[in-house]
């Protein structure tokens, strides 16, 4: 592969305008039109075989915009990127409305997975995964939570023992998304216990298809079968997958949920069409309230009006908000952790629709027939999902009010004793 | 605080030290116990600064700051709002803006150049009594007799109407809506003074009895004024939504120190989860209500497609987050919270006071469900 020189690149750099007129005639010609009535959220009644369908889609679409020079627009040209800027990402989402593309491989695969492995990969990592990862090759998940405790990352227990150029692991990951499809994990465990808990992680890079690796997949109350548990025996990781320095995976650990906290606010990685949200707030909620409305005759009530509206405001303000925030931790004015206002108001508004849907559903939501919109009551049944998943709002009132605020921090029973003595959930399952 | 320009930074400022000097609380305190809540002088001085003019254009006698003329005028509106600062701010630039869209030159020459220089005091009389209280419901009548026009009805509550040198009425007219501006002292009108919340802005209920005007009072298009209403509602919402963010931030910021000072079992009430989740909320509906109130500003200067939907959106979501954020600032106060002494009312009494005027928070989420029905989806 030739690469030019930095200094010709940066004076060759394509401006945003020409950019934009190159991304627009390039998906007229070789982009296929989303079907509209497609979700984008695998968190839906879909069969096994249609979701391995669109997931194997997904990598097409994937090595096409690969193909057509528009995969990893802020990643350095030397990893297969386009080495441009979040402005030139800022208009590809603009103009790529309407086109179907890898919509459900984007998160965690893009962010924070590929943004860890630039920031923190050797030259050898990075020229392996983030080629492979633009060309829809390998789709990555977070194997990061446990099931001894979501909120308290960094008291993995899944452990790492070094034997040679290797290391052995074993435990258990949970709430992976679609781990039995995707091909890599980003893994945060532990290598030292005999340090304060956030002195012994290492981060691997861990290939999830392999001997010593099942993948269970967990049904959710609402049937959903997407979120996976991982139980790891005695899986052989070469150390030239691990991630930072032996036991400073937590300097990795931070930079990681400061990736995951950019989702939310549009990251220069993922793309992502302007307008589109995530959620169960997506732009045609209200327009689908006002027909579930009118279909059960209450759309003239004025209290079922004021909630449809209501519900329609608070997503907007959510957008505004996204916006605002951004700005204000771009230009410093608020520190990264005020991401988790974004995620608090996410969550409540999320649950608010959920509610909201509910009432207005009236009866059709707890009984409904074939033909009939029954993913309201489970919607509702599964509301504090939104609440739960990507850390708990509870965690977000802490980090608001601890690190944006500059509250007094809650008293732990962690700090500066050996991990192994610190009081821990029994074990479950 | 919303982004400023430098031009701003200096109109800004330059507003913060007078209101600063001019209206410590213990003056708006004693405003509170005045018929007129301010002072003509204060307003008049206010005018020089440009309270008066921002939204008005140049070739009319006002002048933006920074081109930007809206976002200008939420940016003083800010400021009232962080100082619960008396003065007809809403009512005298709806009508300025008002006359300089659509007045005619001897309207320019004559009430708005006195309204920019801060001489004269206008208003908007646009809500009427129960069951007339719709948004933007007009029943006011206005008929054309001997070439006059005669108007007959009640609005209310109408601010600043006693202190008013000019009422701008929306009338039912020839099959629309027309606006009029009747001058004070018009035969047949009859101020009645009503008891407020704020301390210092004054609101009055007017009454129009056969009130007789020429032709020369129509502003704007007669039967046609439909669009201009929506326009004005706007702009008035614009106003107050940063007023009222301007409120909020005083409460959450005096809330907060409060909470870090204030000792309660050997511990300072900052440290209790219970509490600073409060907080947590607090901060994030106040952000939400900045961004919120700075896109509906940004909408409404840009005449975007989806304007009402956004400055609706605004007062739904401010109007139900605004009061009960400074509510939930009396609670965390304790009972020093519900004393007329500590200055916390007065700002619970400014933002309590934008809730239901200009529509409620619920009946802007129903216009936003009116403007979803009518485009299909406005996105």
């Amino acid at each position: 592969m030739t690469e030019p020189l930095v200094s010709e690149r940066t004076a060759e750099m394509e401006d945003v305008e020409a950019f934009g007129a190159r991304a627009r005639s390039w998906l007229a010609e070789n982009m296929p039109r989303a079907d509209p009535s497609a979700g984008g959220d695998f968190i839906r009644q879909h069969s096994d075989e249609e979701e391995l369908t669109r997931v194997a889609r997904c990598r097409e679409l994937q090595r096409m915009l690969y193909d057509g020079g528009l995969a990893g627009i802020c990643v350095p040209r030397e990893y297969g990127g386009q080495g441009l800027t979040p402005a030139h990402q800022v208009v590809l989402n603009r103009e790529i409305v309407g086109y179907d593309y890898p919509v459900e491989t984007q998160i965690p695969t893009f962010t924070p997975c590929m943004a860890v492995i630039l920031e923190f990969g050797t030259e050898e990592q990075k020229r392996l995964h983030i080629p492979a990862i633009l060309k829809g090759e390998e789709i990555w998940m977070q194997f990061l939570s446990e099931p001894s405790g979501g909120s308290d990352v960094a008291g993995a227990q899944t452990t790492a023992i070094r034997d040679g150029e290797e290391w052995v692991m074993n435990g258990s990951k949970i709430w992976t998304t679609g781990a039995w499809w995707a091909d890599w994990g980003l893994c945060l465990a532990r290598t030292n216990w005999d340090v304060p808990k956030h002195r012994g992680l290492s981060v691997f890079m861990l290939r999830i298809h392999q001997p010593g690796i099942e993948v269970h997949r967990i049904e959710m109350l609402n049937g959903s079968r997407e979120f996976c548990q991982e139980f790891i025996t005695d899986v052989r990781i070469p150390d030239a997958d691990r991630i930072g320095g032996v036991d400073d995976g937590w300097t990795v650990g931070t930079r990681w949920m400061y990736h995951e906290r950019t989702v939310s606010g549009g990251s220069a990685y993922v793309t992502r069409p302007t307008g589109q949200r995530q959620g169960p707030a997506n732009a045609d909620w209200a327009s689908r309230m006002i027909r579930v409305a009118r279909q059960n005759g209450h759309l003239e009530d004025d209290r079922v009006r004021e909630m449809i509206g209501e519900t329609y405001a608070d997503d907007l303000v959510g957008e505004a908000l996204t916006s605002w925030i951004t700005r204000k931790i771009r230009t410093a004015e608020l520190s990264d952790q005020a991401a988790a206002i974004i995620r608090l108001y996410g969550g409540m508004n999320a649950v608010r629709h959920a509610t909201v849907g509910f009432e207005v559903a009236g009866n059709s939501a707890v009984a409904w027939s074939p033909e009939d919109h029954g993913e309201i009551g489970m919607s509702y049944i599964i509301r504090q999902q939104a609440c739960i998943g990507g850390g708990t709002t509870e965690m977000s009132r802490n980090v608001i009010s601890e690190r944006v605020l500059g509250m007094p921090r809650e008293q732990t029973r962690d700090k500066d004793i050996p991990f192994r003595d610190v009081p821990r959930s029994a074990p479950h399952r | 605080m919303f982004e400023r320009s430098t031009d701003q930074d200096v109109f800004v400022e330059t507003t913060r030290k007078f209101l600063e000097a001019e209206c410590p609380s213990p003056k708006l305190r004693e405003l509170g116990r005045t018929d007129a809540g301010f002072e003509p002088d204060f307003w008049r001085q206010g005018a020089e600064l440009g309270w008066t003019s921002l939204v008005v254009p140049e070739e009319k006698g006002g002048g933006s700051v920074s081109g930007s003329p809206v976002l200008d005028l939420t940016l003083l509106a800010w400021e009232f709002g962080v100082h619960a600062a008396p003065g007809p701010l809403s009512p005298t630039n709806l009508v300025a803006a008002a006359l300089g869209r659509w007045g005619t030159e001897e309207q320019h020459d004559g009430p708005l150049a006195s309204i920019l220089a801060g001489e004269s005091i206008g208003t908007w009389a646009l809500f009427e009594p129960p069951p007339a209280d719709g948004l933007g419901q007009v029943e006011l009548q206005a008929e054309n007799i001997e070439g006059d026009i005669v108007l007959t009805g009640t609005k209310s509550p109408v601010e600043s109407a006693l202190q008013a040198d000019h009422i701008l009425v929306t009338a039912r007219h020839n099959g629309g809506l027309s606006h009029f501006l009747v001058p004070k002292d018009a035969a047949g009108l009859t101020i009645t003074p009503l008891r407020g919340i704020d301390m210092t802005r004054r609101f009055a209920s007017v009454r129009f009895d056969d009130v007789r005007v020429s032709t020369d009072a129509v502003v704007g298009e007669v039967g046609k004024g439909q669009s201009a209403m929506e326009w004005l509602i706007d702009l008035a919402v614009v106003i107050e939504l940063a007023e009222m963010v301007g409120a909020m931030q005083w409460g959450f910021d005096t809330t907060l120190q409060w909470s870090f000072d204030r000792f309660s079992f050997g511990r300072p009430l900052a440290s209790y989860q219970e509490i600073k989740h409060r907080f947590a909320d607090m901060k994030t509906w106040l952000e939400a209500s900045y961004a919120i109130a700075d896109a509906a500003a940004r909408a409404l200067e840009g005449n975007a497609d989806n304007r009402s939907v956004v400055v609706s959106a605004g007062k739904s979501y401010v109007g139900r987050r605004g009061g009960e954020l400074l509510q939930d600032c009396v609670q965390l106060h304790g009972g020093i919270g519900v004393t007329f002494d500590h200055d916390l009312h007065l700002f619970l009494r400014r933002a309590t006071t934008n809730i239901p005027l200009y529509g409620s928070p619920a009946q802007h989420a129903a216009r936003v469900t009116r403007s979803l029905e009518a485009k299909g989806d406005v996105r």
